[in-house]
């Protein structure tokens, strides 16, 4: 795949920025010519991701959120997310739905939220060191 | 992000407008639980999303906690208005099991 288009962008995981980071993302997209729901679908993901940074990653800090937006030239879209937080112990556990390790006001449905809104959904973590989550979605756009 | 309540005989309705997510959640949360704790001779807490333009899946934890309120006060909560991708993201959680859900339109 041939790469056409990056953003990088890194923001403090205050829960302000959750709105900004998933505009920002789907206005960068937006050159790809998106129908509203996929549109939709792009701030979606990028919110869930966004949040578990902020609630779960950085709980008791503020931390750098890193943001990586590529745009491929067959429409792929490719979002990573990273943070340098606490890391996920038991990445196959928590990408399970219904799994929250806070409980509370949680779900524990932002991956399946994720996985539902995207054409692939990786995680990468380790304890102590931090957790990347990757999106990929292949925009078809708006029929001529 | 506002929350506009209204009550009409015994049904109290909380009309959500903007985005729904981790960060305007409590404030929302807080506006209907005033409301709805203080209203007298109410039977059913309706929220309306037709004006909400953004939701995650905090959106659940909200709807889910005040389905949990109005359950140990007797009443019943129904949610109307969500539009095709909220109401898909809402049925993940199985809320449509505890309390009446609905698109717009229905
Ligand atoms: N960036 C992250 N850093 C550390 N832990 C995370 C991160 N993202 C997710 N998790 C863990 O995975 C679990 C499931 O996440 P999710 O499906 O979004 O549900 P929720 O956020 O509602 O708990 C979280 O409860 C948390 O334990
Ligand atoms: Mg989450």
């Amino acid at each position: 795949m041939r790469k056409i288009n990056q953003l990088k962008m890194i923001f403090d995981s205050r829960s302000i920025n959750e709105s900004f980071s998933r505009m920002a993302v789907a206005s960068f997209c937006s050159q790809l010519d998106m129908t509203v729901d996929e549109l939709g679908d792009i701030k979606t993901v990028v919110s869930e991701a966004v949040t578990n940074c902020i609630v779960h990653a950085y709980r008791n800090e503020i931390g750098n959120i890193y943001i990586t937006c590529t745009v491929f030239e067959n429409g792929v879209i490719r979002i990573t997310i990273r943070d340098k937080g606490c890391g996920i112990e038991n990445v196959k556990q928590a990408m399970e739905p219904l799994y929250t390790s806070l409980g509370g006001d949680r779900s524990g449905l932002g991956f399946s939220v994720m996985e539902s809104f995207s054409d692939k959904l990786k995680v990468r973590s380790k304890v102590g060191v931090g957790t990347t989550v990757t999106i990929e979605k292949k925009i078809m756009g708006k029929v001529k | 992000m506002s929350v506009t309540i209204k009550q009409k005989n015994n049904i109290m309705t909380a009309q959500i407008k903007g985005e729904i997510d981790h960060h305007t959640v409590p404030s929302i949360r807080d506006a209907i639980d005033d409301a709805f704790v203080c209203a007298e001779n109410v039977t059913e807490l309706v929220i309306d999303f037709s004006e909400v333009t953004f939701m995650d899946s905090s959106g659940i934890g909200l709807v889910m906690g005040r389905y949990k309120l109005a359950f140990a006060n007797g009443k019943a909560l129904r949610v109307i208005n969500l539009s095709e991708r909220d109401y898909k993201i809402m049925k993940m959680s199985g809320i449509e099991k505890l309390a009446k859900v609905s698109k717009k339109g229905e």
